[in-house]
């Protein structure tokens, strides 16, 4: 049965939203609902149409199987399965599956009578799955100006695309997202520490408390955020850090085709500096 | 529909403030009277200080002060001490380390010897800053992990300004101080050897940093979306589970089948984080020195594929680089 000593009580009927108790069960540790039948549908026919993808490649290996978007000729029109249309399908699975995932988190935190944070920050993955191959692609005109399907071609795109901008690290809203990154990062980093230094102390030492975790802080950097503020600021950060990453990319093309370090040009620009030769 | 999700406290109470267990073995006391601040309780703790700065931390904020000022005077002296050409060039302003013909040896002042002395301060900061989390810790009787943490971020600026230079002969490998330089040192290195994205330590490194960043969101969302039960008190419900724990390790059994604990999702954030520079910085310390060129490592070892050249022979930079030995 796969069940947790206390989780018997909790596998209680109710707090779907679609489907009613048609789909109200578990299989394994597993809960499906309507919205686990339907991720299972997209996450299977997605992952069978990128192995028959794969299998009308030129490789089974790993590191090299590519399923490209279609050729920038096609623009926003439909191409035919072998060139491109493949990846158009397995891209309407793949959202198909995030949003059912999303719903079906909704539906278990309903069921366990718990806030809606996980679905609501799951969501901002999927608007930056979303910005880059649905968004961008439709301001620029065409599904080729989206990432590819494959382990080193789509860091292939990745660089490609950077490149295409000269130079994507003066792009400010990456600047901004990779700040982000590493400052969650390295939140991620304090938070863990602190929380294992008080329940593994010293040697001989009782577990210590969410006082001795405060004076830590106050004692290192003059204030300590607190229990509750901590996972408030994670999320913040790791949310803001996805939206960025998001901006920064719809922006480049759509809204900037020079090189990025070229954007910097207003600052210099600026009619303040006169007094400065 | 509109249920409170506890983004913000909406209440706040002022009682005594903590002032912490008292300093014990040490001659300095912590400093500053505390008091609340209104802001800072709408997301976190109101309470702000004291601080408790300490021999070692007077000692390293000296440091990272000496090295600051160095930075930002040789800065300042590269446009002929004009203030606002220092303001509007700032981004751009870069204290650069010795030029390659220098190899290790300790050029004058204004040709790497100032780049040289604030990475040593720099470096005396961080190390000093290491002592001083590890002997907060220890005297409140905590474990030791963030100083360790500490470290792992010490040895990635440890690789980039100190040990692959020395493997490579030469300071001026290493990266200039300034906020666009070190960006453009960043894109002309990967260039240089290859395209660091087919640095699997590179690969690594990102791996760890995003799954830093979905950690941190999914245990936050986890513990926001239980504290009506409590649940941001961690410790407690380690030690002593209850509903809040138990309804977040449901969540995500049910959702992906495996959950942590209370205590083993601080043990998977600490090591992603952790690994995040451990791994980027073998990925720094192997390029130039074990590996010229990560494509045609990649290659060569059936990462990526073999195009067929469509241009002339190119020749290999490595062989014209006049700062290798």
């Amino acid at each position: 049965m796969a069940m947790l000593t206390f989780e018997k009580k909790y596998r209680v009927p109710g707090g779907t939203l679609l489907g009613g108790d048609l789909f109200d069960y578990w299989v394994g540790p597993f809960y499906v609902g309507f919205f686990g039948v339907t991720a299972a549908f997209f996450s299977i026919l997605g992952t069978a149409l990128i192995i028959y993808g794969a299998s009308q490649g030129t490789t089974w290996n790993i590191w090299q199987i590519n399923i490209v978007p279609p050729d920038v000729s096609y623009g926003l029109g439909f191409a035919p399965l072998a060139k491109g249309g493949l990846w158009q399908v397995i891209t309407i699975c793949a959202l198909g599956a995030f949003v059912s995932w999303a719903l079906r988190e909704v539906e278990i935190s309903r069921k366990l009578g718990i806030g809606l944070h996980v679905p609501f920050a799951f969501s901002f993955a999927i608007f930056a799955y979303f910005s880059l191959e649905v968004i961008r692609p439709i301001l620029m005109g065409a599904w080729g100006v989206a990432f590819p399907y494959g382990i080193m071609s789509h860091l292939d795109w990745v660089s490609n695309t950077g490149y295409q901008y000269l130079n994507f690290e003066y792009n400010p809203a990456h600047m901004i997202a990779v700040t982000l990154f590493f400052t969650t990062t390295f939140a991620l980093a304090l938070h863990g520490s602190l929380v294992l230094s008080a329940l593994n102390p010293a040697q001989g030492e009782d577990v210590k408390t969410a006082e001795h975790e405060d004076t830590f802080f106050r004692d290192f950097i003059g204030y300590s955020i607190g229990t509750l503020g901590i996972h408030r600021l994670g999320l913040f950060l790791a949310l803001a850090a996805v939206f960025f990453s998001a901006v920064c990319i719809i922006i480049s093309g759509p809204f900037w085709t020079a090189g990025w370090p070229e954007w910097w040009s207003w600052w210099l620009n600026m009619p303040i500096w006169s007094g400065a030769h | 529909m509109t249920e409170y999700q506890n983004i913000f406290t909406r209440v706040q109470i002022r009682g005594p403030l903590h002032a912490g267990p008292p300093v014990s073995g040490s001659i300095f006391q912590r400093e500053g009277k505390p008091f609340y601040s209104y802001l800072m309780g709408i997301i976190g703790n109101a309470q702000v200080g004291p601080l408790y700065l300490g021999s070692l931390g007077v000692a390293s904020l000296i440091s990272g002060f000496i090295a600051i000022e160095i930075i930002g005077l040789n800065m300042w002296a590269s446009v002929g001490w004009n203030p606002i050409l220092f303001i509007r060039d700032l981004p751009w302003l870069a204290l650069e380390p010795p030029a390659p013909a220098n190899g290790l040896r300790i050029p004058p002042l204004n040709q790497g010897g100032w780049w040289l002395m604030a990475g040593f301060f720099l470096t005396a900061a961080m190390v000093l800053w290491f002592f001083r989390m590890y002997r907060r810790a220890r005297q409140l009787g905590l474990g030791t992990h963030m100083a360790w943490a500490w470290g792992a971020a010490i040895w990635l600026y440890f690789v980039l300004g100190f040990l692959r230079p020395l493997l490579m002969g030469s300071w001026g490998e290493a990266p200039p101080f300034g906020i666009f330089p070190h960006l453009d040192w960043t894109v002309s290195f990967s260039l240089r050897y290859g395209n660091l994205y087919y640095d699997p330590f590179h690969m690594l490194s990102i791996v760890f940093l995003y799954g830093s960043v979905l950690l941190f969101a999914m245990h936050a969302a986890t513990i926001l979306a239980v504290s009506r039960f409590g649940g941001e008190k961690e410790v407690e419900q380690s030690v002593d589970r209850g509903t809040a724990s138990e309804r977040a390790a449901l969540f995500w059994r049910w959702t992906m089948g495996f959950n942590a604990t209370m205590e083993s999702i601080h043990r998977w954030a600490w090591w992603f984080a952790v690994l995040t520079p451990l791994t980027g910085g073998i990925g720094i310390l192997l390029t130039g020195t074990v590996t010229d060129n990560w494509f045609l490592w990649a290659v060569k070892h059936g990462v990526a594929p073999h195009y067929a050249p469509i241009y002339s022979h190119a020749v290999d930079p490595a062989t014209l680089q006049g700062g290798k030995p």
